[in-house]
Formats: C-alpha cells, sequence, structure tokens
C-alpha cells in the first residue's frame, strides 16, 4: 500500500482514528507521518478553516497532473510546499507569497475586496525605495567617471556601491520575491 | 518578576460614546519581520532569535516607557487565561506560542502580542464606539516599532501574514456589541446574514467558533487586501451604527410594551447576583446582561458600566481563582464566584454611598 499523503513511499504507519464514534483510518509513510504529526498537533484548532481553504485553492484544478504540479510548488526560502499550505493553512514566511502568487490569487480575490494593497506603506519601504534610487544615480556617475578615465573616483564609488548592496541584501534578505 | 493582577483593563472603565450598546472597540494589526521563518514554521531557536530581537529593539525605548513586557513561559496559566478573558492575548498565544510574549501598556488599551501567529499583532481595545482612535493608537505604535524593526512588506500584496486572510492591510477592528432587545426580539438572524455580504463577521464573545452568550456578539472585518485601513474602519463604523440604531428601537419597542416584567428581570438579576450561594459562569453571564438592560433602559440605578464589565470579566475561571489567588476546581468556583460578585458589589456600593 501506498502512502496517501506522498503516494511514492510505502505506507508503513496506519493511524485509527476515533471521532464521535466514527472510525477513520490513515496509511501513511514514516516520513509523512512524523511531518503530519507535527502539523495536527499545532493546528488543530483552525481545522476548519484549513478545510475550506483545500476545498478553494482546488478549484479550478483540473486534472489530477495539474494539482500535482500546484502541490509540488515550493516556497525556495522557507520551503513550504504548496501542498502543506493546503494542509495548515498558513505561509512560512515573506517570500511565500511570490513562490504562490498565482495559486494564491483565485483564494484572495474570494476573501478580499481586491488584490493589490491600497493601505498603510511602512516608512522603511519608502526609505527603501529612495536608496534604490540612491543606488541608481552612485551607478550613473560611476559609468561616467570610468569614461572620463577617472579611476581612483571609480573605484571609491565602485567600494560605495558594493557596499550599499550588500547592506541591503543583508536587511531585505527573506522578504524579495 | 512582575505578577500579573486582577485589575481594570482600560475598555472597562465604561465610558465612551454609545456605551449603553457597545461595550468596546479594539484594532488589531498583524505584522511579521523581514528576513524571520513565520512563528507557525519556525524552529524554537528561530521564534527565541525574534523574541531577542524584538524585546532589545523595543526594551528601552522611550516612547515604550509605560510598557511592561510579560513572556508567556513566566506567567502561570491562571495568569495567562486572565489575560485571554479580559481579551489582551489569544488563547492561542497563551497555550500554544513558543517564545510567545506580551508588551502592554499600564492602562491595558494598547499591547503587541509577539509570537502569535505572525511574529507581532499590535492592538488596541478602547471603551465604546472608538474604532478611529484604536486605529489610531495601534497606528502609532506601528510606526514606533517599525522604527527599530523592519516589516515583511510586499508594494503589491501590503503586509505578509501567515494567514492570507490577513494579508494587505492586516488589520482586524471589532467592536463587542450588546444586543439583547435584538436577540429577544429575534431580529438577531436577519442581521447576522446580512453582515458577510457586507463583508464583516460576527462571533461569540471570546471569538471564533465561541458561541453568543449573555446576549454578546463581536463584529469584524473579513476583508484586509484592496481596502485601506480608513476603509475597513469607516465601513464597520457605519454598519455598526446601523445596528445600534436598531437595537434601540427593538429597546424602545420592548420597554413601551414589557416595562415592569424588564424592571422585574433586572431587579431579580441583582438580587440573584447579590444573594445567590451558588452560580455557573453561564447563568452569571445572563444575569449581568439582564442587569446591563435594565441599567440602560434607565429602570435600575444602583449600577453602572464600569461595575458590570468587571463582572463580566471576574466571573470568568481564570480572574476569579487569580482573585481568591488559589486554585479552583469547577465546584469549588461556582461556590468562589457569587462570594467575588458580592464583594465587587458591596465595593461600589461603598464607593456610591461615599460619592465618589
Amino acid at each position: 500500500m501506498l502512502c496517501q499523503e506522498c503516494r511514492r513511499a510505502e505506507a508503513n504507519i496506519h493511524i485509527v482514528k476515533q471521532v464521535n464514534g466514527k472510525q477513520t483510518e490513515i496509511n501513511l509513510c514514516e516520513q509523512c507521518a512524523r511531518k503530519k504529526e507535527e502539523l495536527d498537533f499545532t493546528f488543530e484548532p483552525q481545522f476548519s478553516l484549513h478545510k475550506l481553504f483545500t476545498s478553494m485553492l482546488n478549484q479550478g484544478l483540473i486534472g489530477a497532473r495539474e494539482e500535482k504540479e500546484a502541490a509540488a510548488l515550493q516556497c525556495p526560502t522557507c520551503k513550504l510546499t504548496f501542498a502543506q499550505f493546503g494542509q495548515i493553512g498558513r505561509l512560512g514566511c515573506g517570500s511565500c507569497v511570490g513562490a504562490f502568487e498565482e495559486r494564491l490569487k483565485p483564494l484572495l480575490r474570494r476573501i478580499h475586496a481586491g488584490s493589490t494593497h491600497t493601505g498603510k506603506v511602512p516608512a522603511r519601504a519608502r526609505i527603501r525605495v529612495r536608496r534604490l534610487r540612491e543606488l541608481d544615480k552612485l551607478k550613473e556617475e560611476l559609468q561616467q567617471k570610468v569614461q572620463k578615465e577617472e579611476f581612483e573616483d571609480a573605484a571609491l564609488l565602485r567600494d560605495q556601491i558594493r557596499d550599499m548592496e550588500q547592506e541591503m541584501s543583508t536587511e531585505s534578505k527573506g522578504e524579495k520575491e | 518578576m512582575k505578577q500579573v493582577q486582577f485589575s481594570l483593563s482600560r475598555w472597562m472603565e465604561g465610558s465612551g460614546p454609545d456605551i449603553d450598546i457597545v461595550i468596546s472597540s479594539r484594532v488589531r494589526a498583524a505584522r511579521n519581520i523581514a528576513g524571520h521563518t513565520f512563528p507557525c514554521l519556525a524552529a524554537a531557536d528561530e521564534t527565541a532569535a525574534v523574541f531577542n530581537k524584538v524585546n532589545s529593539a523595543l526594551g528601552g525605548k522611550p516612547g515604550l516607557a509605560s510598557f511592561t513586557f510579560w513572556p508567556m513561559n513566566k506567567l502561570s496559566d491562571l495568569e495567562k487565561q486572565s489575560l485571554v478573558e479580559k481579551h489582551l492575548i489569544s488563547l492561542f498565544l497563551a497555550r500554544e506560542s513558543n517564545n510567545g510574549a506580551l508588551l502592554l501598556r499600564e492602562d491595558e488599551a494598547l499591547g503587541v502580542m509577539i509570537n502569535e501567529e505572525d511574529h507581532l499583532r499590535i492592538q488596541s481595545i478602547l471603551p465604546g464606539l472608538q474604532l478611529e482612535e484604536a486605529w489610531s493608537e495601534t497606528d502609532r505604535l506601528d510606526d514606533i516599532i517599525e522604527e527599530e524593526l523592519e516589516y515583511a512588506f510586499d508594494q503589491k500584496y501590503g503586509y505578509l501574514t501567515a494567514c492570507p486572510t490577513n494579508i494587505g492591510t492586516g488589520i482586524r477592528a471589532s467592536v463587542m456589541l450588546h444586543l439583547p432587545a435584538l436577540i429577544m426580539n429575534r431580529q438577531i438572524g436577519r442581521i447576522i446574514g446580512t453582515l458577510p455580504q457586507v463583508g464583516l463577521t460576527v462571533r461569540g464573545l471570546y471569538g471564533e467558533g465561541t458561541e453568543v452568550i449573555g446576549n454578546i456578539v463581536q463584529v469584524s472585518n473579513q476583508v484586509t487586501l484592496g481596502q485601506s485601513e480608513e476603509e475597513i474602519i469607516s465601513n464597520l463604523h457605519s454598519v455598526v451604527r446601523q445596528v445600534i440604531e436598531q437595537e434601540q428601537n427593538a429597546r424602545q419597542a420592548l420597554l413601551d410594551k414589557e416595562r415592569a416584567s424588564l424592571a422585574d428581570k433586572a431587579w431579580r438579576a441583582l438580587g440573584l447576583l447579590r444573594y445567590a450561594q451558588v452560580m455557573s459562569s453561564r447563568e452569571a453571564i445572563q444575569l449581568i446582561s439582564d442587569l446591563r438592560l435594565g441599567y440602560d433602559l434607565g429602570l435600575i440605578k444602583t449600577v453602572d458600566h464600569k461595575l458590570l464589565n468587571e463582572l463580566l470579566v471576574l466571573i470568568r475561571p481564570g480572574c476569579l481563582q487569580l482573585l481568591a489567588k488559589r486554585e479552583l476546581n469547577d465546584r469549588e468556583r461556582n461556590l468562589e464566584r457569587p462570594v467575588q460578585i458580592k464583594e465587587a458589589l458591596d465595593r461600589h456600593r461603598t464607593k456610591v454611598d461615599k460619592g465618589t
């Protein structure tokens, strides 16, 4: 018998649940069982909400192949898969929205009034936009210095740009894309 | 380590616009810190890192001098439960969070939950219908926190949250309404049915999945993406205004028809609250509602909203045990409850007699 979660490994763990006199049996491989146990424990109270999510998320997914493809989507930062998201109903980090964007769109349309944020913007985001512009200006200057063969100034600018870029990438790590 | 005491939160003090129907208004904002996995998926060392980051960033801030930092693992179950009962933290933070904490202002009207479903849940609760004021409190604290911590934010999707139902503004605005007349004349069903059509949800006294007891319902916004904070709040505000009007009309109709029996109900409620010897919290909540209605209709004058709110909270298991200063089982709580109710009524009477 194959694991009913991943449908790849042999199911060697059989869980029998008794809820209100109704008996259900779940057959899982060891790896999925371990995952499931953790998740079930943490998210038990919102179970109905997840069910709703799952049913909503699967809307529009016609073929089983397509469904499988969607389920295999994975966030590059926190490694959450779309299938796991369907189970727990929670995203794992700031990169998940980007990773699952196409699949999340119908869900967001269903719950919300629009698909774009129109409210408050944090001051830091405004600051970052300003710094990005600054960076562009420095790069332009660098180009000019190189053209004029003023290499000492150019080297200074290059270092400044590198430092700024490094600083910004460590600050926004995990948030972008 | 300081201990949680039974104290009155600002929302319990009982003065504010439309206080005869709106018990309290609350606005909370969900925020996450950029570069950290959200709490539900994070390992213990990561939630600990967030905890430390928040603690050190906000600990010494001048704008936050009147706040106290309460780590969940330093609190007893009773202390945590009493905070849930006063609506200052969620059940999730109390029971299931890893490295969870509460940063709470002295007047208990403004606080931040740390490592709840999102890294930060900033929330303000005020008495009466004060949604705009609650949002501006939350908004200001949000700005102060953001000076120190960078949020997970996306140009298109706004504030990024663990649950897609919070994405965008991340705000949930809600009001706690006392609607005995609309429940008595059964119009409440129609109202509850129409609210989802305008993007609002209705719940019981203690949030999601809780039943309506003591004629108290919570109404809150469902939508967080595609509307600004101001739109969300004014939408809720205008719908609540209509519900208030309907409750007022229903109360007036009831008063015209059933004046004597409403007065009788309120006075009986007071009698039972003062003299009963054994009482469940369910019975107490219903009696407090009857008494509140009598007071709001001008049929009984010996109580006030502050006392009614205090009673509503102190009869709950956590607060009751905190007041009794010992752990009590079910049966013992039903014996202790009338004792604490009577003491609160006596304290109030002494104050009234002294003219303060």
